[in-house]
């Protein structure tokens, strides 16, 4: 008992500072990046490459004046950015971010709370977010705050259906929701990537939608809604907002490397899969699912500065009339082809089961990508190249 | 069984002091100097116009309740989803699951299409 209350608040201890330091560091890369891709320099002063930019910027929102308008409703404005940044910070409890630690006492399973019902916890804390963008917006009884947190709540729970439409995908094939065994599950028959190709496409448009991100960031597009939900807040209170927003980019990366990439697993080697445990393989794990992680940081980030903002209504039809029937008409595929390979062909899942599913995944995902292309943009940019020429 | 709730309930209290923590701090440490333009909501540089909470368009609260809609088809989905590979209870098997979700799912078709073509999903 005593052993697991100590480890347990280490690693508490442990994840709340990773993530916290994760997300200063990905303020001052995501301002690196941008400057690059807009052929500048960034923020390269404060310390050595602008390292220290993070705590002069949290230092300065510390020491900020704060703003209270008269007008607001006072409770639920300062309640609205605590109940933004707690759920963002606590989804990542049940992320399995390394293979597990043998002590002398026994093996510490690394991550914070392996929950029975994993997935579920994921689903429920993070929806939990949208109260405070939506009490933010309201409480601040500002005309752009109040459609700031409309359309944040708005696009949140339509792209909540789309996403988890296209977890239960996960679950059919893994067949337990808790998530150290669907990384086991994984680690069995191939990365789920692959043989649920369209479900990570789904899965990752909608967790840009979730993060409120660029192509989506409807919520605070800075041209019409100056900041969106958050325009009256200033100090501490706005940057709970903004730490809240990169905790849940982080959380949201650090959930397609479980569900899609394998977790921890370390591909074309099974030498990380099962025990004996050692230190070494927990640090190769936890390095893989870090490298995996960042890949989708740098992803958002990457499309945050290169695509444009799409229109609300176009927003709003794509989760409604294009995810969401594709992710119904996928999961209808999908168990018809998971019935016919086990009950038809009699085969037990494995390395084969996962590569046919990829085979019927990858006709599907042309077949889509064919009809969302349609001869708009892929072929019509062709057609309109060699018009001009 | 009851082990990993407690690690969560820490981490809870971690991250609930922390939030707490740190909108006591910056209103300890700062001090206020408001002014009465200080105060007004911000539009954009001019004096505000009327009151902010007005009415709103209705199709937020049809958002709303065809969310509630679906979600609970995707709630009624897990279960399903996470016996399907292994056929359930004995003698129930995968094809009886697969039929059973397919008349699900075409009842929750029924009802998006009327929705779709009742305009609910129109957004002008």
């Amino acid at each position: 008992m005593t052993f697991f209350l100590v480890s347990s608040i280490a690693k508490v201890v442990v994840v709340f500072t990773a993530i916290l330091v994760t997300v200063a560091l990905t303020t001052l890369v995501e301002r690196r990046i941008c400057a690059f891709i807009q052929d500048r320099l960034g923020p390269n002063r404060v310390g050595p490459q602008g390292l220290l930019q993070p705590a002069a910027d949290g230092l300065k929102s510390l020491l900020k004046e704060e703003t209270l308008p008269v007008r607001a409703d006072k409770a639920l404005f300062l309640l609205a950015p605590a109940i933004s940044f707690t759920p963002a910070l606590l989804t990542f409890a049940v992320i399995p971010f390394a293979a597990p630690l043998p002590t002398r006492w026994g093996d510490v399973p690394m991550v914070v709370a392996d929950l029975p019902v994993g997935f579920l916890y994921i689903l429920a804390i993070s929806s939990l977010g949208v109260y405070g963008v939506t009490l933010a917006g309201w409480s601040s009884n500002n005309k752009y705050a109040l459609l700031g947190g409309l359309r944040a709540s708005a696009q949140m729970i339509s792209y909540e259906i789309a996403m988890g439409m296209s977890t239960v995908a996960v679950l059919l094939l893994a067949g337990n929701v808790t998530l150290s065994r669907v990384i086991a599950q994984q680690q069995a028959g191939g990365w789920y990537v692959l043989s649920l190709l369209l479900a990570f496409f789904i899965f990752l448009v909608s967790a840009f939608a979730e993060t409120n991100r660029v192509p989506f960031d409807l919520p605070e597009a800075e041209g019409e809604l100056i900041a969106g939900y958050h325009t009256e807040y200033s100090a501490m209170k706005f940057s709970m907002f903004y730490i809240a927003e990169y905790a849940n980019m982080l959380t949201a990366s650090a959930l397609m490397a479980t569900l899609f990439f394998g977790g921890w697993d370390i591909p074309f080697t099974s030498w990380d899969n099962g025990p004996p445990w050692t230190l070494a393989k927990t640090l190769a794990t936890g390095a893989v699912f870090c490298v995996k992680t960042a890949c989708f940081m740098f992803l958002y980030i990457w499309v945050r500065w290169t695509l444009p903002r799409f229109r609300y209504d176009q927003l709003m039809a794509l989760g409604w009339k294009v995810l969401l029937p594709l992710a119904l008409v996928y999961l209808t595929v999908l168990a018809t082809a998971v019935w016919y390979l086990k009950e038809q062909l009699g085969w037990a899942y494995g390395p084969a089961f996962g590569w046919a599913l990829f085979g019927l995944n990858a006709v599907l995902a042309g077949l889509l990508f064919w009809w969302l292309d349609r001869g708009r943009i892929v072929s019509g940019s062709v057609a309109r190249a060699e018009g001009e020429v | 069984m009851i082990q990993p709730y407690a690690s969560f309930l820490l981490l809870l209290l971690l991250v609930v002091a922390n939030a707490v923590g740190m909108i006591a701090a910056s209103h300890l440490i700062t001090r206020r100097r408001p002014t009465p333009v200080k105060e007004l909501p911000y539009e954009s540089g001019m004096p505000p116009l009327g009151d902010a909470r007005e009415r709103f368009s209705v199709k937020f609260y049809l958002v709303a309740m065809l969310f509630i809609v679906f979600d609970i088809e995707t709630v009624f989905l897990f279960p399903w989803a996470t016996i399907f590979r292994d056929g359930g209870a004995p003698g129930t098997g995968t094809g009886f699951l697969l039929v059973e979700m397919l008349v699900f799912i075409l009842i929750l078709a029924v009802g998006y299409i009327y929705v779709w073509k009742r305009g609910a999903l129109e957004w002008d």
